[in-house]
């Protein structure tokens, strides 16, 4: 069902875990729906400089956040908030048609690590408890 | 290392059971309904198949009839009796856990005018029989329950719930393509008017399957053509099929206590293994009331695709339950009907032995297991959110 790069992306996921202290963090999904993914960005002048994930979640849904915290690093955060869900299954060569909405949370989880970022950045409160695990 | 833990899905055809069978494709390749030497002789082939079938499931040769599948018999059942009986009533029971030849063919009733009542089932999979005495009116026609449940392995009270349709005047059929492996089934003793089998879950082959028809018992055809199978269901039959199926289920009734007792054996060390070593961990199914083979088990916060695959990548073949892993967005029906929660139903696998398989293979997937386990669980950000104390699945 999976072509091999999207295997080998499940098989051998990239950037997992949590960073301490993210100057950005990001969750989307829900648990019910069978996937959620979390996350966190180191980001210096703008730069994306470190990016990492948790996720919970089918192969595709692992393997979409592993490519898409690859490719988020070294982005400005302009250029991280134009990355689509399309482009990440482009690196990944390709999903099976059911499983395109698994590539959807990856785009979705950056989106919001960087308006997190942003956030903290104007020196907002981020209020934390509105991350929800349903 | 290569395991296949599947049993439930398919089982390898059994040696004898090809020796048996290839005549048929060459040399004895006549079509059984024609009237020369090639056609009788492979009409007494076909006869001898279908006595030696109906022995076993204590029935006369004239209550079975061949189909192409498991899945057929159970859409010729339920519609058959449902569709013949409309006059009588229009309302059908099934039970929530059905394999999806009963679930969708009950669906297809429903757009097609039935009433279709769906029984619950309790915590273990178990149909009560009061939920089916308080779910009968005179208008039901059928009642179908699955003698074993293909994903979680539960075994129903067949002859209990046969008794109380018949009380309301509706006709019983079972599903058994998953008890008649390991169990010994004697329709008239289990007072059922219609039941399924399925050739390739006993070391036969695929492609063919048998229902018992009550004699007595109407029904509609659903393939409709020659006067194959006493004219109640076209088709050239497909003599090699059904000469292998009668000859699997033959050898599959030498020593079958005895290979219960294997499977049993390798299924429970696996369990005890599991339980004692994964943590997190739901078992599906009733401990009591189950056929040997099947072991059902959620692994909280992780998802069941992953799993399988990481399994599949070290070559252990095993079945989810995963909603993920089979293309549609809904968890299994079956653990959802048995109140396991939805998130946790995500990260369930079905582990299904049979006579192939070694307490070596069995530890091998538990080793594996175990590391598959816990590698998807240092990905997940609920088992992070568990560890943390904060999320309560």
């Amino acid at each position: 069902m999976y072509n091999q790069k999207v295997l080998d992306a499940f098989a051998h996921p990239q950037n997992v875990g949590e960073i301490e202290n993210p100057d950005g963090e990001g969750t989307v999904g829900n648990a019910t729906c069978g996937d959620i993914m979390r996350i966190t960005l180191r980001i210096e002048n703008d730069v994306i400089v470190d990016a990492k994930f948790q996720t919970f979640g089918c192969a595709a849904a692992i393997a979409t956040s592993s490519t898409a915290t690859q490719m988020v690093i070294g982005m400005t955060v302009d250029e991280a908030l134009k990355l689509t869900n399309a482009r990440v299954v482009e690196e990944l060569e390709g999903l099976p048609p059911q499983k395109i909405h698994c590539s959807v949370l990856a785009e979705e989880a950056i989106k919001k690590a960087i308006e997190d970022y942003r956030a903290k950045k104007e020196g907002k409160q981020v209020d934390k408890s509105k991350v929800e695990y349903v | 290392m290569k395991v296949y833990a599947d049993y439930a899905a398919s089982t390898p055809c059994d040696n004898r059971v090809v020796q048996a069978m290839l005549p048929y494709f060459t040399d004895e390749f006549g079509n059984a309904d024609s009237q020369h030497c090639f056609g009788r002789e492979t009409a007494k082939a076909v006869a001898d198949a279908r006595d030696t079938v109906a022995k076993i499931l204590g029935c006369k040769p004239n209550e079975l009839y061949f189909t192409g599948s498991g899945t057929e018999a159970d859409n010729w059942a339920l519609k058959g009796v449902a569709l013949h009986r409309k006059d009588k009533g229009n309302h059908v029971i099934i039970s929530s856990i059905e394999h999806h030849a009963i679930l969708v063919a009950a669906e297809w009733l429903e757009n097609n005018g039935f009433r279709v009542t769906r029984l619950p089932v309790d915590g273990t999979g178990l149909v009560h029989v009061e939920d089916l005495e308080k779910a009968l009116d005179d208008q039901t026609t059928i009642v179908s329950v699955m003698y074993a449940n293909n994903e979680v392995g539960t075994i129903q009270p067949i002859k209990q719930l046969a008794e109380a349709a018949h009380k309301h005047g509706a006709l019983f059929h079972t599903d058994a393509v998953q008890a008649i492996p390991y169990m010994n089934i004697d329709v008239k003793e289990l007072g059922v008017d219609l039941l399924t089998i399925s050739g390739h879950k006993f070391y036969g082959p695929k492609g063919v399957g048998a229902l018992y028809i009550r004699n007595g018992v109407k029904i509609d055809k659903l393939i409709c053509g020659g006067g194959q199978e006493r004219a109640q269901r076209g088709g050239t039959t497909n003599t090699p099929a059904v000469v292998g199926m009668a000859r699997a289920l033959q050898l599959s009734r030498e020593n079958l206590a005895e290979n219960n007792a294997y499977i049993a054996a390798l299924r429970d060390h696996f369990e005890q293994r599991v339980e004692r070593e994964i943590p997190f961990i739901r078992q599906n199914g009733n401990k009591a009331h189950r056929v040997p083979s099947i072991a059902n088990y959620s692994f909280e916060f992780v998802e069941g695709e992953g799993i399988l695959m990481l399994l599949d990548f070290n070559g252990i073949a095993v079945s989810s339950g995963s909603a993920c892993s089979s293309g549609s967005l809904d968890p299994s029906h079956v653990l959802l009907a048995m109140g396991v929660p939805i998130e946790v139903s995500h990260g369930s696998i079905r582990f299904s032995f049979g006579k192939h398989n070694t307490a070596e293979q069995v530890d091998y997937i538990v080793d594996t297991l175990k590391q598959t386990i816990s590698r998807l669980r240092e990905m997940s950000p609920l088992f992070d959110l568990k560890k943390g104390g904060t999320y309560n699945v």
